[in-house]
């Protein structure tokens, strides 16, 4: 063998192992260690900064920070996470950089908004950073309505809600149903058929699969809300009319001629506790339910349903 | 364009060429496939931004690099391998050398940006699965560098006709930088007073504008460009080029070469 061609082989051969002993070794580094590699951290808080530093490239910049924002968020969801510090500076940083990005309001207006462990418990942050995008683009009419919903299901405040509703609607070619919102909201707030109108909306309007299987989600649990409230009131009837809590829900929908069997959106039959409570049977298919959830219970990962084209839940 | 400086230009095409300067569309092709494919794994809702964004980030970043990196060795380079001297024997004059190296450059700048850009409509076109009239905008933004790398080509070939090709890099590097920064420059002028503010305002008018050139962000959108602007920006390309040139010719012409 000629002396090229062997050293040819062996530094090949050298080469090979010596990525493969790197690879391995890493993989038992990393096992071994049990802190994170990297803390979430912002180094650069400030958005002006950032634009600056962005040579005029912040287009791309902000694509880079959403992308950031929507990494962040999803790790400490799936993690059932508490805290969300670095959220909201990384969305002002996004929108600093370009205020046209429409989905970095409409998502991170949900991921801010919802109480931990759904989202980051900053509905203040969420208004804020919608009144940005508003300002910014006042002629987006979905922007109206995802802030009147930051209202309605976080901050309770119908009238704020109605009003915001009733912006939107005068944007030119605003959605018509806008107007029917703004009227709802100021009469039947807390409704549950309000709250089926505004995700249904939510869900006909969605433009992404993303948006479209959180509105199902919610409408499922509005299902899961009323059924479990209209149960409570057959039990809480039963008792009061035979002076003793029912054994069953079978009982119960005998005795109260209820239309068939009460079952979940997941044809799971819901239950009854010894103490006359109606439970879900898998509250962790129900990821926005606030009714039904078992004494002490503490919820899992985040759970979808990967039927997003589905007819929403009437 | 007389035949000497045609000659010249196409032979510094041929060089550039030669010296595998294309190779850069691989790394573009292949970034702009890992974008279109990943981004839509790891984010939401941006796929066509990314696209437009980087698209047009990379093909401005990767011609300034090119027209930094090739623009300062066209002058310095001819001496060190002492092939000027036989051009210069010839009757070639030595304003017509510098010209010819320049459409060289921009010429070489054009076909890669030609190339680019097709890239950069396949993998829009891959991401959003049809075109939108929205979507012409993007060739003003391409044509905005193209405007934006005469600037810089003649820049380097300004620096590299008095000064060695490090230094040329870093003074044609660092006028790019500040000509990002050009809009700054006069804000801080305007809050200033006295020699100071008449220091501020000239830099700020000598230093190209390169912020002027960016509507990278806007196309992204599909927001139009104004008729205005196109014309504006390219009579101030032509204007700075010009006047660049005029610095390089100048000074070459000055120059000893023994």
């Amino acid at each position: 063998m000629k002396s090229r061609k062997r050293t040819t082989i062996v530094a090949t051969s050298l080469l090979a192992v010596s990525m493969m002993g790197c690879i391995l070794l890493l993989r038992h580094i990393d096992k071994t260690r049990t802190v994170p590699l990297v803390e979430d951290s912002l180094y650069i808080t400030s958005p002006k900064i950032v634009k600056r530093a962005s040579l005029g490239f912040d287009g791309l910049m902000a694509c880079i920070y959403w992308t950031r924002a929507v990494q962040y968020f999803g790790h400490r969801h799936f993690l059932r996470s508490h805290s969300y510090n670095e959220l909201a500076p990384l969305l002002t940083i996004t929108t600093t950089l370009d205020p046209h990005m429409l989905p970095a309001y409409q998502f991170g207006a949900s991921f801010l908004a919802p109480s931990p462990p759904n989202g980051a418990g900053q509905p203040d942050r969420a208004i804020q950073l919608m009144e940005y995008g508003i300002a910014e683009n006042p002629n987006e009419w979905r922007l109206y309505y995802d802030l009147g919903f930051v209202y309605y299901t976080e901050l309770k405040n119908y009238s704020k809600a109605a009003e915001v509703f009733d912006r939107g609607s005068r944007v030119p070619n605003a959605h018509p149903f806008l107007k029917v919102l703004a009227a709802q909201m100021a009469e039947h707030a807390e409704d549950f058929a309000t709250a089926r109108l505004l995700w249904t909306a939510a869900y006909e309007a969605g433009y992404s699969p993303e948006i479209r299987q959180n509105a199902l989600e919610h409408l499922r649990a509005i299902k899961v809300d009323e059924d479990v409230t209209n149960l409570q009131i057959a039990v809480t009837h039963f008792t009061q009319s035979l002076g003793r809590l029912p054994t069953s829900l079978w009982e119960v929908a005998a005795e109260e001629n209820l239309p068939g069997f009460p079952i979940d959106p997941d044809g799971n039959p819901y239950e009854l506790s010894v103490d006359g409570q109606v439970l879900v049977a898998e509250p962790d298919n129900f990821p926005f339910i606030k009714r039904g959830l078992p004494p002490g219970y503490k919820p899992g990962p985040p759970k979808f349903h990967s039927h997003p084209n589905d007819v929403p839940v009437s | 364009m007389n035949a000497r400086i045609a000659y010249i230009a196409s032979n510094t095409f041929r060089e550039a060429v030669r010296d595998r300067v294309l190779y850069n569309l691989i790394a573009f092709a292949l970034l702009l496939t890992g974008a279109a494919i990943f981004v839509g794994q790891i984010s939401i809702e941006i796929e066509r931004l990314v696209v437009v964004n980087l698209g047009l980030t990379a093909v401005s970043l990767f011609g300034v690099v090119i027209a930094i990196f090739i623009g300062i060795g066209l002058v310095s380079k001819e001496i060190e391998k002492r092939t000027l001297y036989t051009v210069l024997s010839r009757p070639v004059r030595r304003w017509e050398f510098i010209v010819g190296k320049f459409f060289g450059l921009a010429g070489t700048l054009a076909v890669n940006t030609f190339f680019m850009a097709i890239g950069v409509f396949a993998a829009l076109f891959y991401v959003a699965r049809k075109f939108e009239a929205g979507d012409a905008s993007i060739l003003v933004a391409l044509y905005f560098i193209i405007l934006e790398f005469l600037i810089i080509c003649s820049l380097a070939l300004l620096f590299s006709s008095f000064s060695s090709p490090l230094l040329s890099a870093v003074f044609a590097f660092s006028l790019f930088v500040i000509g990002s920064f050009a809009d700054d420059l006069r804000g801080f002028a305007g809050m200033t007073h006295g020699a100071t503010r008449w220091i501020a305002t000239g830099t700020a008018y000598l230093v190209p504008n390169f912020s002027t050139f960016n509507v990278i962000s806007s196309v992204a959108h599909q927001q139009p460009v104004g008729s205005q602007l196109i014309l504006q920006n390219t009579l101030y390309a032509l204007f700075y080029t010009a006047m660049a040139l005029s610095g390089a010719i100048l000074i070459f012409e000055r120059r000893n070469l023994k």
